[in-house]
């Protein structure tokens, strides 16, 4: 039997994407939640993130790593395709990276600034992967409907990761900026559903290709089950936030948990979506592919050290468990 | 023309990235393992002061790995960005390369800082050491895999043809332990321990100017010291023996660096001159005859080659020429510098003012030296971008000039926005003596625990 490389590739690189949205989903929309709170849950909200924001990060690094070492020729194309808002990315990115690190030593109008700065970067990063994401299912199309399009999943996403952020405070905080993010997931929530539901319909019309394989019948009523699926993990999160604003007994890490699962099921309707493009109607991952020789080496390293890496990530939430409660650097 | 416009342009802002970027890796490489013998030290006698001097170099480690970081994720863009024909030919062999990187020693450093940082009462004393460890290994190792990379860029070994034409790695081993390999890793990581060293001195003698009571500070201010004393010597042996490693497999980078035009025997070592890249020739130039001959063959009448040799393909002489030279002269500084305070240490008594302010004024003296000696070895390789693989031209995407001068306005705002911040926080850390603060909370803290 010989292993299918560039679809073990395809599928590696989309796990390690999926685990960065997810990852440094939460942490940036704890960020784009910074003005919303007064300046001690600030000093919480971002102490609930500090332990993990850097190892978030790094999930993009690998995922752009993967691109990079898998498929080399569609690198070159998509980074040159999305430079704009790559470069828009990047420097969001680095802001809110610093402003970790300056607004806790910083004081008076200067921490004011990197505040301001750390919500900014947030929300430009988010902004900036969302118009990524859309501009990357419908190939690149130039022109202001795409424009529009990509403006709309970027809407989406940045609603997403405010979602993420929002369950994430409700596990890790308490008392009463528990309850505003209580609140917070419910407007998440609706944005969700209100962007999903737009970026639904405008997909198939976006792009043909997306188009015939959802609606493909019968396959489309077996398909059916990820929007079912993502609608009562929805709803699971809606009744949930619900008992816990009442005060009932209710799990507080299942928003966050059903929260996930919204984003694997978009994910998988996604990867049904662009396979086995690994861009959008023009290179499949198998035109893209790089030499079997250095797949192998990098599929052997990958499976020796991913082991390692889950552990001690696994270790590193252990050690950070409960309520955030001290500031940074205590 | 228009295709040359936007070559410099994308040259420009790769240079600009990775320069910026360099800065804080080379602190914090050397830093990490410094910071593992205040650990140590704290681990081995339990005193509060050596507690106060691991979470001080804590802060100045965090801030500057942070800025490590987020300027290393644009690296990981701009290979693509800016270089999309560099994947496309040497992909096979880059990418693992940087993929064992990101698996070997992101995640790991980026882990165990959050442990570091903030575990300290939440893991055994052991556990927090070891995160420690952790970390400065993962820097240790991040430099390895990327100068592994570097050098096989630089000298290109162990790779083969695939049936179609495509350049894969023949020998992992070879392409790793590449002929420049083991002496740029060497000189890189001597370079970050003594820009460390020179950042731990340098702060330290600043809180020293402040409070000339702070025995904190003068510890890390002979830690730094002694460290300095030791590196700077081993660092100009290793770059003489990386200079003649350079000369049998990139000697056109020779020939750039010492401005020798034309091949001949008993060439002469060109102290300084005004290279004239126009008419081939240096113009006020001092020399001393034979001596570069004798220095890079041992023989005074050795034939030297010259860059009319390897025409066209050579590098632009001057900045090679002129970076070689501030290198060299920093590295001669601070072999002094250290050399002097250590002397001037050796009794554990505070050195004269103006000897604080001299090591307050060298912080970062590493910086200058080593973006000096990134810019001979990365514009002394051109015109190419892997040695006789890949042209630098053949490289650079499509990107228009207009997208490549908005994105560069955009990351000169943010970095300059960045560096200044840096600093203004670095000043900050040293200049408000909290030593005794931290020294006085810590010892309550341990009476209560």
């Amino acid at each position: 039997m010989t292993l299918d490389l560039p679809v073990i590739f395809a599928f590696l690189m989309g796990a390690a994407v999926l685990a960065y949205v997810v990852l440094d989903g939460y942490d940036l929309g704890v960020g784009m939640l910074m003005p919303a709170a007064d300046e001690h849950e600030q000093s919480i909200m971002v102490a609930s993130i500090g332990p993990f924001w850097d190892a978030n990060e790094t999930w993009l690094v690998l995922g752009v790593g993967l691109l990079l070492v898998a498929f080399p020729v569609a690198h070159g194309v998509i980074l040159v395709a999305l430079y704009l808002p790559v470069v828009a990315m990047l420097i969001g990115l680095m802001l809110r990276g610093v402003a970790f690190e300056f607004r806790i030593k910083a004081e008076g109008w200067h921490r004011e600034l990197w505040n301001w700065l750390f919500w900014f970067g947030s929300f430009i990063a988010s902004l900036a992967q969302g118009m990524m994401l859309g501009s990357y299912i419908t190939g690149f199309g130039s022109g202001f409907g795409y424009f529009m399009f990509s403006l709309l999943v970027a809407g989406g996403l940045c609603g997403g990761y405010v979602l993420l952020g929002a369950t994430w405070l409700i596990l890790r905080t308490e008392g009463a900026l528990q309850k505003k993010a209580l609140d917070w997931t419910r407007w998440g929530l609706m944005w969700v559903a209100l962007g999903v539901a737009l970026v639904s319909v405008a997909t198939p019309l976006a792009s043909e290709t997306v188009r015939d394989k959802w609606f493909d019948f019968p396959r489309t009523l077996e398909l059916m089950l990820l929007p079912l699926a993502s609608a009562a993990a929805w709803l699971w999160v809606w009744r949930l936030t619900g008992k816990l604003k009442k005060g009932e007994p209710a799990p507080e890490w299942g928003p966050f948990a059903g929260t996930v699962a919204i984003y694997v099921l978009a994910f998988l309707g996604l990867a049904y979506s662009l396979f086995p493009y690994v861009v959008m109607d023009r290179i499949t991952i198998w035109e893209a592919a790089a030499h079997p020789s250095s797949l192998k080496v990098v599929l052997v390293g990958a499976l020796i050290v991913l082991p390692f890496i889950i552990g001690y990530t696994v270790f590193s939430y252990r050690v950070f468990r409960g309520k955030t409660r001290d500031k940074l650097y205590e | 023309m228009e295709a040359g416009d936007a070559l410099i342009m994308a040259r420009v802002q790769f240079g600009l990235n990775i320069a910026f970027h360099i800065l804080f890796p080379t602190i914090t490489i050397g830093l990490a393992w410094i910071l593992v013998y205040f650990r140590a030290q704290y681990a081995r006698t339990g005193e509060a002061a050596w507690l106060a001097t691991y979470k001080l170099w804590l802060k100045v480690f965090a801030l500057t790995f942070a800025m490590g970081v987020v300027t290393g994720i644009v690296m990981s863009f701009q290979f693509g960005t800016n270089w999309p024909g560099y994947m496309n030919h040497v992909g096979n062999v880059a990418g693992p390369l940087l993929a064992f990187e990101v698996l070997t020693a992101f995640f790991l450093e980026a882990t165990f800082l959050g442990v570091m940082l903030f575990g300290m009462n939440r893991v055994p004393g052991w556990m927090h050491l070891t995160s420690t460890v952790l970390v400065a290994v993962g820097t240790s190792l991040s430099a390895f895999w990327i100068l592994a990379l570097n050098s096989w860029m630089q000298t290109p070994a162990g790779y083969a043809y695939a049936i179609d034409g495509q350049i894969i790695a023949g020998d992992w081993w070879q392409v790793i332990f590449n002929p420049s390999f083991p002496y740029r890793f060497t000189h890189m990581m001597l370079a970050s321990g003594l820009t460390a060293a020179f950042v731990v001195t340098g702060l330290s003698a600043w809180r020293l100017l402040k409070s000339a009571e702070d025995a904190a500070a003068f510890k890390t201010l002979r830690t730094g010291i002694v460290l300095a004393a030791f590196l700077a010597p081993l660092q100009i042996l290793v770059g003489d023996m990386h200079g003649l490693n350079t000369l049998e497999h990139q000697p056109a980078k020779i020939a750039a660096i010492e401005a020798i035009w034309k091949t001949e025997r008993g060439a002469p070592l060109v102290l300084f001159a005004i290279p004239n890249e126009a008419q081939k020739r240096n113009d006020f130039s001092i020399e001393i005859p034979k001596m570069a001959s004798l220095l890079l063959k041992h023989d005074a009448d050795a034939e030297l080659k010259g860059l009319d040799a390897f025409a066209p393909d050579t590098a632009p002489v001057a900045p090679v020429f002129y970076s070689f030279r501030i290198m060299v002269g920093m590295g001669v500084l601070m072999l002094a510098l250290s050399w002097f305070g250590a002397w001037k240490t050796k009794n554990r008594v505070l050195p004269s003012k103006w000897l604080l302010w001299a090591f307050a004024a060298s912080t970062f003296s590493g910086w200058i030296a080593t973006l000096a000696g990134w810019m001979v070895t990365e514009i002394g390789r051109q015109p190419w971008l892997v040695t006789g693989l890949l042209r630098t031209a053949d490289a650079v995407g499509p990107v228009g000039e207009a997208k490549l001068g908005a994105s560069l306005t955009g990351y000169v705002v943010t970095y300059g926005l960045m560096l200044v911040a840096y600093m203004v926080v670095m000043t900050h850390l040293a200049g408000k003596g909290d030593g005794h603060a931290l020294l006085r909370q810590d010892t309550t803290q341990k009476v209560r625990g």
